[in-house]
């Protein structure tokens, strides 16, 4: 595996928009040019089962389709959370909604609360893997804003576009705001330390 | 931004509605089910769009019936199912081998046997798809295993129908059906399209199942004014049911002689780093995928392997092993059953090579490392 492959994990429970959100990822890769294979793993229910969505990113071939050395992995569920971290790279992005992941299993971790402060902002938890991806977007900068808005445009319900982009913006609010923190609290470690 | 660019996201299953349409289909019936609905779903959008009919059936009999009676008025059929609904296919896949109706059937595996797994990915209806329907027959089974290669194996198996006047069944796997990935299709007017022979006499001279030398009996369409008759019990020339042994003789070796002589145009077999190779993985579907990855990292490490990648599973393209099988030591098979094409790699070795099977059927795919292990494991 050449040292331009990026392996992205999103994983949670089913209903939450987490495929979706990995096919838009992987249709932005197209859009800033790169070579892109994007599976899924889930259960036979329609919602609440573990389902995971997996998006390789390079710029040469991809052969094997599921990432086995995960560089970003977002955990919508503490289930999946427990489940799916296994293969993260030590240098990898852990990011969490801490709306559903309680127990973090890493300090490295970019804690969010995604889903809660979706429902706050928009009345409901449905645009939450939106928020998601401008999240991802802020914290990884694996594909551009921009191509990332034109997927959405592309992949989301029609008439539903302008909503769905003012979610991707909440999120890379959300991250903003959450790397000034998590920074900050590293500063702090290392000052208490000396 | 290449918004406008060839390139586009596009699953398996896409790929194969995709090539359905390029290929001429104008005629699907079916019945939905995990993991092929997307076939279904996509065609119930696109085919009456473009003229073609879309039928969704009570069950698989019907669907399987109905693509039969379609294919009999002259369309382009295919229908789309995963293992239980292919099982209950099985009866009208015989009357479509013996009364020689072109149709596609594009069975998704998933884990089995019964309800099995539905949204895992497995290989387990291999021997299914050669034996599943009763009697003695030759059947086409293509599987393809890559995104692309969904699309030009559709276009292929419906060509492959047509021609042959045989059913084709397109046996791709989960992980195929559901992966999305960058690809680039050709245009529908760029893809060769095969039309089944049609009769030229006069509809009094035309006997439906007087084979041509190619081994193919021209088919007229029910409605073209050529009356006749066709049935699932064994016939003559003229369609109707025989006992005489010399009819019934012509009538079953001449199914298997049509594909006899079709059988290197029937094989698609790929070879990758097999010139030098000493050891072979022979893999096919989704297995494909692992096997390239872990071909990528033997040969870094110096191991001298190469892949035999087999398009096309029945007929078993045996000279695919054979003009190797005297600079091999040995060949390693990894399946998402427990050894079902290992036993055709067995049978065609006939003692020469060491062979090896690396099997799993617990819903996940075998990983590239593990493969990698397993060949190292057998070099040593």
């Amino acid at each position: 595996m050449s040292q331009t492959t990026t392996e992205i994990r999103l994983a949670g429970s089913g209903g939450q928009g987490l495929i979706t959100a990995g096919i838009i990822l992987a249709e932005a890769a197209i859009f800033d040019n790169k070579n892109v294979v994007q599976s899924q793993s889930y259960g036979p229910e329609a919602r609440g089962g573990a389902s995971r969505a997996e998006i390789i990113i390079a710029d040469g071939p991809i052969f094997f389709p599921k990432a086995t050395w995960v560089d970003i992995f977002l955990a919508m569920s503490q289930k999946a959370c427990d489940q799916y971290s296994f293969d993260i790279k030590n240098e990898g992005i852990f990011i969490v909604d801490t709306t559903y992941v309680k127990q973090i299993p890493t300090s490295s971790a970019v804690a969010i609360p995604i889903s809660s402060a979706t429902r706050e902002k928009f009345g409901k938890e449905l645009f939450s893997n939106i928020v998601a991806l401008g999240v991802i977007c802020e914290v990884c900068k694996v594909v551009s804003a921009k191509a990332l808005k034109a997927a959405i445009s592309n992949r989301v319900p029609a008439g539903t576009e302008k909503i769905n982009l003012e979610a991707f913006a909440f999120g890379q609010k959300l991250a903003k705001e959450a790397l000034k923190n998590h920074n900050g609290a590293e500063n702090e470690a290392i000052e208490a330390d000396t | 931004m290449s918004r406008k660019s060839s390139y586009q996201l596009m699953q398996g299953n896409e790929a194969v509605a995709e090539g359905a349409l390029a290929a001429g289909v104008n005629f699907f019936a079916g019945y939905p089910i995990t993991p092929s609905t997307e076939v279904a779903e996509i065609l119930a959008d696109r085919l009456p769009a473009n003229g073609g009919k879309f039928i969704q059936m009570e069950d698989e009999i019907g669907s399987i019936a109905a693509i039969i009676g379609a294919s009999i008025g002259g369309c382009k059929t295919l229908t789309a199912t995963s293992g239980p609904g292919f099982s209950l296919m099985q009866e009208n896949l015989g009357f479509a081998c013996l009364a020689e109706i072109p149709l596609v059937i594009v069975n998704v595996m998933r884990g089995g046997p019964s309800t099995g797994m539905p949204t895992s990915p497995s290989q387990g209806d291999v021997m299914q798809s050669r034996w599943g329907t009763h009697g003695d027959h030759p059947i086409i089974v293509l599987t393809p295993a890559t995104v692309e290669e969904a699309f030009q194996y559709t276009v292929k198996a419906v060509n492959l129908a047509e021609k042959y006047r045989n059913p084709v069944i397109l046996l791709m796997d989960e992980v195929i059906a559901h992966m999305r990935a960058r690809v680039s299709l050709p245009p529908a007017s760029m893809v060769e399209k095969v039309n089944r022979v049609q009769p030229n006499m006069p509809p009094e001279w035309y006997l439906p199942y007087e084979r041509s030398a190619t081994g193919v009996a021209p088919m007229a369409s029910f409605g073209d004014g050529y009356r006749y008759h066709v049935t699932g019990l064994v016939h003559d020339a003229k369609g109707y049911p025989t006992a005489n042994p010399n009819e019934c003789r012509d009538n079953i070796r001449g199914l298997f002689t049509k594909i006899e002589r079709g059988f290197r145009e029937i094989c698609m077999v790929d070879y990758e780093c097999m010139d030098d190779a000493e050891h072979a993985i022979v893999a096919y579907g989704s297995m494909v995928l692992s096997a390239r990855s872990a071909l990528e990292q033997l040969r870094e490490s110096g191991c001298k392997v190469g892949l035999i990648k087999l398009g096309t599973l029945w007929p078993f393209p045996r000279f695919a092993l054979e003009q190797y099988l005297p600079q091999l030591k040995t060949i390693l098979v990894p399946e998402l059953n427990m050894g079902q094409i290992y036993r055709e790699v067995l049978r065609v070795n006939a003692g020469k090579a060491v062979i090896e099977k690396l099997n799993r059927v617990n819903g996940t795919l075998i990983t590239p490392n593990e493969i990698v292990k397993t060949v190292k494991g057998l070099i040593r």
